[in-house]
């Protein structure tokens, strides 16, 4: 009983996060409302048993991420954003799209068959810690991949310098 | 226990909250957040997948999202701040340019 | 990789070298197309002791196509018959060669007229040395791509490309029917190389094909499908109509396309069908008349003609008559050595018209030379021999070649009589209008301007070794043939013998005797008349063009074919074409659709850019729309 009670809390909280965020004015306010979710999503990683991936998720989303979109919108000029509309004319098109699929993909759940089991059952997790065992994986079968992950951030880093650099 | 359709229907929820953000918000920061809403929901159902099939391909997967998501938010940002500069506009019923 | 692939071979590289580079060579292209003949004159020759001394060569170098029983391969098949064809190709070809070093001395395409050549040289050998019917085809077309470069190689000419391009379309009838051969050979036999063919020819009889309600037997029917080619290509009628047009050319290009490369092809690929032939009377009655027609209607037409080089293109057309009658009655061995002892003397007889034109400053017409005898005596000496050779003197190589195709044809029933008669009537006019030509140019008095008098010189050395070349062959060449009744052994007809058979004769001495001495007869009678007519009684001749007007006007005039076919083809063709076609077709249709299917678009454009709002959300509402559908797809076909 006790895990649905806490999936409940952790459910009924995101989505109203969500909706939360969406809908504020002040972009601050959203990028604030976004923290709280991040770390309500960390907790729900947790419950998955991924302790390692609930770190990332902070240290990355909630530290990283989120610092540099509030730097951004300090950059920008706040006040014109809260004297104006926040929604585009088209609003309610946009809804019923989203409903109409959120809808549909209620309807195809049930259809949802779960393929075969892996290895790594969590007992096995447990044992031997879960950021050791990524850890193997990921640094055995996708070494490769995560190379080239490594790639896509320096050419983003360099990227978005070239992008935000003033022309002289 | 929970059951897995349970975090796939969360997810799917979050997903197209996201999806309506974006639809719906003039603003660009706003719609940049909508789109890490989509890849946190996405990160949630692989991450569920992950534990309920005992496979760590999954989480792996999470690990090269939030990397792209970090790379993503870095660029758009970036592009949002050199597009300021030069238009000072953040709104995209200002930036139809492309009309034809 | 053994020496035969490169006979064709070394005039492929040749004409690539200078196709390509020729341009800096300037006035040395020549080497390269001269050494590459020159390789491949001396592999031919190797190669043709080789043959003499028995063997036979058949292989297939590279198969490109294997498909089922379908094979596409480049092979050679060397035997008697492609040694001899080889000698002759290569031999006239690089004299030709040299030739046309000092004819086409400081023209602007040097390099190009010599790499024509090479690819010229190249397709024909291709054509004789292949072992299937798909690379005979290739060489086929290869040799008629090659005439057009060159009849049309003055192409700023507007005479020169109206004649390449008749040379070529022409040409496309004959080898339509060609085609169809070459398919019916394959449906039938399922095989394209001639040694299958010929083993499995016996299937082929008593089979029949319904042609609009009329049974035709196979083997006729195929016979005379390639046999359309061969007319086509070795100019007879009803196609001979572009040979002589083929005069707009460079003579070199003449003698080359007469002799050598070209309209030997029709005869070499019925003597090499020898055996599908034999299997067929009626092809052989049809090949036997069409030759004889063909030599007597070109021999009349020659009588009159002013042109010097046409009245030797009539005369190949002639020559090539008889050796299709020799096919016609079966002597398959006499044609090819006509063909053999041909290709010397009417090369001589080309190049020598070469020599004459190029004293002459381009002129062609007799009746404005004369008396060249003194000025060009090389030239004179040579043309005399090769006119003598043609007219059928005793004891040069025409004599000889001529002789046996009609003592052969005398043996050969009711068709071989009928073509005898007519053989012999062609030798007669044979020999007046080659001699109406000596008399012409070489005696007498010049009869042109005194600037052109002036002009007269015996042409270069380059151009005159090859004449005295050709005139030891035009002489010499008939040798390999005597026969054994003149204390010859036939050496040629028992060579050919493996592949083309002997024929059955069954005349006596007797007869032998008599058709000699009257092939002599009318020989040395038409050389008569033609110096009585021309050196010493020249108005016999201006009385005879009055009192047979008629007749002399429809012989002038080439009885008309080309202004029949003018008349029943070209302007039908080009009527169609103006009047429909361009009209109706392209005016509407073509050009309607052309036009119509921008302004369509133009006009969708104009409506659909309206959807290009230029604004974010719009395009992803157009993504999120995508991701409804595929959802919904799901939804509805994934079933449990």
């Amino acid at each position: 009983m006790l895990p649905q009670v806490f999936f409940a809390y952790f459910a009924i909280v995101t989505i109203a996060l969500s909706l939360i965020i969406i809908t504020r004015k002040n972009p601050v306010h959203s990028v604030l409302w976004m923290l709280v979710l991040f770390f309500h999503i960390a907790g729900l990683y947790l419950f998955l048993n991924a302790e390692f991936i609930a770190a990332v998720q902070v240290i990355l989303y909630a530290g990283a991420v989120l610092v540099l979109f509030l730097f951004v919108i300090m950059m920008l000029n706040l006040k014109e954003e809260l004297s104006s509309e926040r929604f585009i004319g088209e609003w309610p098109i946009g809804v019923a799209l989203g409903l109409s699929i959120l809808l549909f993909v209620f309807f195809s759940i049930s259809k949802f068959i779960a393929g075969p089991s892996g290895e790594f059952t969590i007992e096995r997790i447990l044992k031997e810690t879960h950021t050791k065992a990524i850890g193997k994986v990921l640094y055995t079968e996708y070494i490769l991949p995560f190379e080239v992950a490594s790639l896509i951030l320096l050419i983003a880093i360099v990227g978005a310098i070239v992008l935000a650099k003033k022309r002289t | 226990m929970v059951p897995l359709e349970w975090y796939i229907a969360l997810s799917t929820v979050i997903f197209i909250i996201g999806v309506t953000g974006f639809l719906i918000r003039r603003n660009i920061i706003i719609m940049l957040i909508c789109i890490e809403l989509m890849l946190n929901a996405v990160n949630l159902s692989l991450i569920a997948f992950s534990h309920y099939l005992q496979d760590l391909k999954g989480q792996i997967l999470v690990i090269f999202v939030i990397t792209v998501a970090a790379a993503e938010a870095a660029i758009g940002l970036a592009i949002l701040v050199a597009l300021y500069r030069n238009k000072a506009v953040v709104h995209t019923d200002k930036l139809t340019e492309m009309k034809g | 990789m053994d020496k035969y692939i490169f006979i064709p071979l070394l005039p492929l590289i040749g004409f690539c070298i200078n196709i390509w580079v020729g341009k800096f060579f300037k006035e040395k292209a020549h080497w390269v197309a001269i050494l590459a003949v020159l390789g491949s004159f001396i592999i031919s020759v190797m190669t043709f002791v080789e043959v003499v001394q028995g063997k036979v060569i058949n292989y297939d170098v590279y198969s490109w196509v294997i498909s089922g029983n379908f094979k596409v391969s480049i092979g050679f098949l060397i035997d008697q018959l492609t040694a001899i064809m080889l000698i002759v190709v290569t031999s006239v070809s690089l004299l030709v060669h040299i030739y046309s070093v000092g004819y086409m001395h400081g023209d602007t395409g040097y390099y190009r007229f010599f790499s024509y050549l090479n690819l010229f040289t190249f397709s024909m050998l291709m054509l004789v040395t292949g072992n299937n019917l798909l690379q005979l085809y290739f060489g086929w077309e290869a040799v008629g791509l090659c005439s057009y470069f060159l009849i049309g190689y003055y192409f700023r000419k507007k005479s020169a490309a109206d004649a390449g391009k008749k040379a070529f379309i022409v040409n496309r009838f004959g080898d339509f029917g060609f085609g169809l051969g070459v398919f019916m050979v394959f449906i039938t036999l399922g095989t394209l190389h001639y040694t299958d063919i010929f083993a499995n020819l016996s299937k082929l009889e008593g089979q029949t094909i319904n042609i609009l309600g009329v049974d035709i037997r196979l083997v006729t029917l195929i016979a005379l499908l390639l046999f359309c080619g061969a007319v086509g290509k070795s100019a007879q009628i009803p196609l001979h109509v572009w040979l002589a047009d083929a005069m707009e050319g460079p003579t070199p290009v003449s003698a080359l396309i007469h002799a050598a490369t070209m309209v030997t092809a029709g005869v070499f690929m019925v003597a090499r069908f020898n055996p599908l032939y034999n299997m067929s009377d009626t092809a052989m009655a049809v090949v036997a008349l069409t030759g004889a027609i063909t030599s007597l209607f070109a021999a009349t037409i020659a009588l009159v003609q002013n042109d010097i080089k046409r009245i030797i293109a009539y005369s190949t057309v002639s020559q090539l008559g008889y050796m299709f009658l020799a096919c016609g009655v079966g002597a398959y061995a006499a044609g090819i050595f006509h063909l053999f002892t041909h290709a010397y003397f009417k090369a001589l007889l080309f190049l020598g018209a070469g020599s004459v034109m190029h004293a002459m400053a381009g002129q062609l017409d007799i009746q404005k030379m004369g008396g060249l005898r003194k000025y060009m005596p090389i030239t004179f000496w040579t043309f005399l021999i090769a006119s003598f050779s043609i007219a059928g003197i005793p004891g040069l190589a025409g004599f000889f070649s001529k002789d046996e195709i009609l003592w052969l044809a005398y043996n050969g029933g009711t068709i071989g009589k009928i073509v005898w008669v007519i053989g012999t009537v062609v030798a007669a006019l044979t020999a007046f209008y080659s001699f109406r030509i000596v008399f012409l140019t070489f005696f007498g008095k010049f009869r042109g301007t005194h600037e052109e008098e002036h002009h007269l010189h015996e042409s270069p050395s380059s151009m005159t070794i090859p004449l005295l070349i050709l005139m030891v062959g035009a002489i010499s060449a008939g040798w390999v043939g005597i026969p054994p009744l003149l204390g010859g052994g036939n050496w040629i007809g028992h060579f050919l013998e493996p592949v083309l058979g002997h024929p059955h004769v069954h005349g006596t001495h007797a007869e032998e005797w008599m058709v000699i001495a009257i092939s002599i007869v009318v020989a040395v009678g038409g050389i008569f008349t033609a110096a009585v007519m021309y050196l010493w009684a020249p108005s016999i001749p201006l009385f005879l063009g009055r009192t047979f007007k008629s007749i002399y006007t429809v012989l002038w005039n080439k009885y008309y074919v080309d202004e029949l076919y003018d008349y029943t083809i070209v302007r039908p063709t080009k009527w169609l074409a103006s009047r429909i076609l361009v009209a109706v077709t392209d005016a509407k249709i073509i050009e309607g659709i052309v036009n119509g299917v921008p302004k369509l678009i133009a006009e969708f454009g104009e409506r659909f850019r309206k959807l290009q709002t230029g604004f974010l959300q719009h395009y992803a509402m157009g993504m999120a729309f995508g991701l409804f559908v595929i959802v919904s797809l799901v939804f509805i076909f994934v079933k449990i």
